[in-house]
This record gives C-alpha cells, sequence and structure tokens, in this order.
C-alpha cells in the first residue's frame, strides 16, 4: 500500500532515514532500516577524514535542534564498509556526499557503491562547503551534471532554504540532470547563552531543525512542485504521520526524517502504520493526496 | 508509543543549564572534583554534556547528585582544571540509562577515574540493604580514587599497576569467584573493561561505556557502539548486548574513523 518507485528506486515506504542522522556506523543504518524506514541516507561524506566543529555540536532549543556538526566524517575512501553494513537493513541506502567544487563530488560519487545519491550543497555553518555552493545555481547545475556524467545512480540534490528563491536552485538541479530534489536542509539559526553572553554552538551558529522549520518545508516543497519536473522528497520538521502526509499534498513523493528519531527510534513503523490506517479510513491511495494541496 | 519517554526532565535536556561551581576537591594528583550549587537528581550512571564556555562541551559521569569528578586528559579538561569557586560551566543533563541495580550481593569493578559513577552506585545500593565489595583499581596508591566511599558502603579490595597498595597488578586479575554476585558493574578503560567482560556471566553485567558524543540527545549517531547510541540507549549497557559488538574492539574517533581500542 506504501510501496512506490521513486527516481527508479523500489522503497517499501517513503520514508526515509534523513542525511546526517544516526549515519555514520552501518550498525545505526542498518538498525534504523530493520526499525521501519523505507530507505536511509549517510551521513555526508567527503574527500578527507573531517573532525568537525567544536561541541556543543547540538543543542535543543524551544521549538527545534540547532546543530553545527561540521561535516564529521570518516572520507569516503573509510566509508564503503559502512554502507555494505548498512545495506544488510535491506533498504536502499542513499550515500551523501559533499564537496567544494564538481571535481569533488565526481570523484567521491565514483569511489562509492550505493542505491543512489544524495548531494549536499546545503549545510548551512561549513565554510566552503553545502550552502555556500547550493545559493549559487551555476554551481548546482553544474556539480548536479558532473555526478550524472559519472555514475548511473539515480542522484538527488538536497536544497537549502538559506535563499531567496528556492525554486531558481532546484531548477538549477533539474538542467544539471537530478533524479530528485530533497527539501530542506536546516534553517540558519544560532542560541545565545544569557549567563555568559557566549553563543551556545561551537561554531556560533548553525542551523535549526524540528518542528520550528515545518512550516517553512512544507512552502518549499509546495514552490518547488510548481516549478520542477523532477520529483521532490520533503524533509524538515516531520514527527508524526500528519506531518508526512502535509509534505506529501504539498507535492512530495517521499519524505525524510531527522530530529524526530532521537526520541522514537520506531517513528518510522509508527509513520507507515498510521498512514496506511488513515489511508484507508479516507479510501485515498498515496497517489490520490500526492500533490493534493495544488488543486484548483 | 510515548515518543516522549526518554525525557525526564525537558529544561534540562535543552540549552545548557548555568551551573556555578561551590567547591573544588583534589581526589588524586590528576582528577579532581567539581561541585555545582545546581543538584541533578541522576539515576547512578547517568552523565551530563559539561560546556566549557568558549572550549568545548564534554560527557561526563555525575559521581554525585551535584558534581562530576574529572581527570585532566585534554584541552577542554585542562580548561575545566582552570576554573574554582564561583566560576561556573554550562550543564545538559541528566542524560542517557545508568546502571539497573540488582538486588543481591554485587561487585563492582573500577578502574581509575572509573570510579566516578560507581561510588554513588555504591550508596544507593547499601543504603537499600544490597550488600556491596568493590574491587578499585589504578595506576597507583594515590590515584585511588574514592576509597573511603567505597570501603563505606561495603568491602573493598585494593589493586594497583605498580603494587603501591593492595595487589600488585591489574584490578581484572581480582576478579574470582564472581559466580555467588548477583550482579556485576564495571566502569574503566575499555581494555579493561573487555578483560571484564571476558571473565564474567555476561548477562549479569553491566558497563559504562565512553565514546565520543556529540549531540548527546540520541539524534547525529556519533557516538555509536554499532547500532547502539551510547549516549541515549547506554552509556550502561548489559554485557550480553556487548559481547556481540564492537566493545572491546575498535571505536570511533571523531571524524567516525574506526581506531582499535
Amino acid at each position: 500500500m506504501l510501496s512506490l518507485k521513486l527516481t527508479g528506486i523500489p522503497l517499501k515506504n517513503p520514508f526515509i532515514l534523513a542525511a546526517g542522522i544516526m549515519g555514520t556506523t552501518g550498525g545505526s543504518m542498518k538498525r534504523i532500516a530493520q526499525a521501519g524506514a523505507g530507505g536511509v541516507v549517510t551521513k555526508s561524506i567527503g574527500l578527507e577524514p573531517k573532525s568537525g566543529h567544536s561541541n556543543p555540536s547540538m543543542v535543543e532549543v524551544d521549538c527545534g535542534y540547532l546543530n553545527a556538526m561540521g561535516l564529521p566524517n570518516p572520507s569516503y575512501k573509510n566509508f564503503q564498509q559502512e554502507i555494505d553494513t548498512a545495506k544488510e537493513g535491506g533498504v536502499p541506502v542513499i550515500a551523501s556526499i559533499f564537496g567544494g567544487c564538481a571535481l569533488d563530488f565526481s570523484q567521491i560519487a565514483s569511489a562509492i557503491h550505493a542505491d543512489a545519491f544524495e548531494l549536499n550543497v546545503s549545510c548551512p555553518h561549513a565554510h566552503g562547503y553545502g550552502a555556500e555552493i547550493g545559493t549559487d545555481p551555476t554551481l548546482v547545475e553544474d556539480i548536479t551534471s558532473a555526478v550524472k556524467n559519472t555514475v548511473d545512480m539515480p542522484v538527488w540534490v538536497k536544497l537549502t532554504p538559506n535563499v531567496t528563491n528556492i525554486k531558481s536552485i532546484g531548477l538549477a538541479a533539474q538542467r544539471g540532470g537530478a533524479d530528485a530534489v530533497v527539501a530542506i536542509n536546516t534553517v540558519r539559526a544560532m542560541a545565545i547563552d544569557i549567563e555568559s553572553g557566549y553563543p551556545i554552538l561551537g561554531n556560533k551558529f548553525g542551523g535549526i531543525s524540528g518542528r520550528a522549520i515545518k512550516p517553512v518545508a512544507v512552502k518549499n516543497v509546495y514552490d518547488l512542485y510548481e516549478a520542477l519536473d523532477i520529483p521532490i522528497i520533503g524533509v524538515g520538521g516531520i514527527f508524526d504521520w500528519k506531518d508526512a502526509i502535509e509534505f506529501i499534498m504539498a507535492g512530495a513523493q517521499a519524505v525524510e526524517i531527522g530530529s524526530a528519531v532521537g526520541n522514537n527510534i520506531n517513528i518510522f513503523k509508527d509513520i507507515s502504520s498510521d498512514i496506511e490506517a488513515f489511508l484507508l479510513r479516507k479510501e485515498w491511495t498515496l497517489k490520490d493526496i500526492y500533490g493534493m494541496a495544488h488543486q484548483e | 508509543m510515548d515518543p516522549e519517554r526518554h525525557l525526564w526532565d525537558g529544561a534540562s535536556r535543552m540549552k545548557p543549564v548555568n551551573a556555578v561551581i561551590t567547591e573544588v576537591v583534589e581526589e588524586t594528583p590528576t582528577i579532581r572534583t567539581f561541585f555545582f550549587e545546581t543538584s541533578f537528581d541522576p539515576e547512578p550512571g547517568q552523565f551530563v554534556m559539561v560546556w566549557i564556555r568558549g572550549v568545548d562541551e564534554i560527557p561526563m559521569a555525575l559521581s554525585y547528585d551535584n558534581a562530576i569528578t574529572v581527570q585532566k586528559v585534554g584541552p577542554a579538561t585542562s580548561a575545566l582544571f582552570e576554573l574554582g569557586n564561583g566560576d561556573s560551566i554550562g550543564i545538559r543533563g541528566p542524560l542517557g540509562k545508568g546502571f539497573d541495580l540488582m538486588p543481591g550481593h554485587i561487585l563492582l569493578v573500577a578502574g581509575g577515574v572509573g570510579a566516578a559513577p560507581l561510588a554513588p552506585l555504591a550508596e544507593k545500593a547499601s543504603s537499600v540493604g544490597i550488600k556491596v565489595t568493590t574491587l578499585l583499581g589504578a595506576k597507583t596508591k594515590e590515584e585511588l580514587v574514592f576509597r573511603q566511599r567505597f570501603e563505606k558502603a561495603g568491602d573493598v579490595l585494593i589493586a594497583t599497576d605498580d603494587g603501591t597498595e593492595g595487589k600488585h597488578g591489574y584490578v581484572t586479575q581480582l576478579i574470582d569467584n564472581n559466580e555467588n554476585c548477583s550482579q556485576i558493574y564495571c566502569c574503566g578503560p575499555e581494555i579493561m573493561m573487555k578483560k571484564v567482560l571476558d571473565k564474567v556471566l555476561p548477562s549479569k553485567s553491566q558497563f559504562s561505556l565512553h565514546r565520543h558524543i556529540k549531540c548527546g540527545l540520541g539524534i547525529c549517531g556519533a557516538c555509536c557502539v554499532d547500532g547502539l547510541r551510547v549516549c541515549m540507549d547506554g552509556p550502561v549497557f548489559s554485557g550480553d548486548v556487548l559481547k556481540k559488538s564492537e566493545f572491546g574492539i575498535y571505536r570511533r574517533n571523531e571524524c567516525g574513523e574506526r581506531v582499535k581500542v
């Protein structure tokens, strides 16, 4: 009832583990796969091992989670074994990759075996990477087409909401040959410790995820649906099945879940069974509600 | 399923709470206890994220309701050692799952600063009539931590690497006849804990693990031992869970690379 084919990849359900969540070890991705996710996206992997920003790298705030991990990763040279372990979970594994230029991205993509790639051109707090690239349509198009020309696997491009017009970046990805876009990454944010005046995050600022950004994400998905021909994967503040339904109605073919995994590792199973019940009650299919919010 | 089930106290899990240091006790030449005016009401074995502003945030076991006991090992702990009465740090916690206290006769195995989460466990156990035996180990006599707290709670056997007190050797060499113990609780260097795990019945043992913890919220996955989150599913794990894991074989550095233990 929930199965679908997304950019050519068969998924048992459209609820995917988001990048940067439980994605560093093969064992953790396997655990999430076995806990009911339709697919898992790895931690973003780069050219060289990177320790990331100093702690605090993530704190909970009133309306979500603030983070500046700083792309810690063991490099693609040490990561295939983790993907192989994750594959034992029995669901597609999507490798999130990042780099400073098109060449970095294609070098990593050519060396990694995964079911698809998610290009991280949207991390809001890593100098020289992520959103510093993802706000420039020309770079996004170049990087996307470089990776598409390097690998045969589907390529998803994860977009930053920290732009004036996300449609132009989405269109650039589409021109570059992206098979899908993923929206959104975190929204730039910071918090200050009033006892000392210090910014709380080690990197001083970061991005906010969680409940606060859901309406922002829904609007971005809604806008991208109007502009693009390729599928959109929605992400940002999904904590229960109703959140996921909103994204699908806004125009997402699938959704990714991140922050909510912390307090409920079984969220994928919970959302799957709740949405099945909802669709049965309404006598709808996933196809019926896909983009439903765009009706006249 | 209750999505909030891991939340004991929403406020303290969130942004760091300002904790003013009221007393610093020099336990050994390398280990100090920092007492705060704030109490955290932890279960023994739970930890807090300690933010030394402008430097780093590191996980530390609570050694009292209102204190952490820290060994000076790196930049963050060195910066902490610069602080004294009236200074403050940021604290998130208590976090994670602590020791599961079993009735009967329990055996505690502590190596070095690993005594920190075990001392409150010994006190809690003896206060409810559970018999406690502690095997306390350190490099040398003057590095033994919380000896008096363990002696107040029950029997104590000592081992030092250099033989300056008790058995000359490792604390793991003191473990025999543990069949009569209802449960074994262990904290110390991973190599030592692995030796303990190999000597006892895994299902009757609990270990407090140390890993690089970033979020402390069960989200980022940086501290995972295979699929287990040390910050959320642990830091205390049962021996039979660890038996089939990477524990004692490799850990992850800050980049997530595997490093031999």
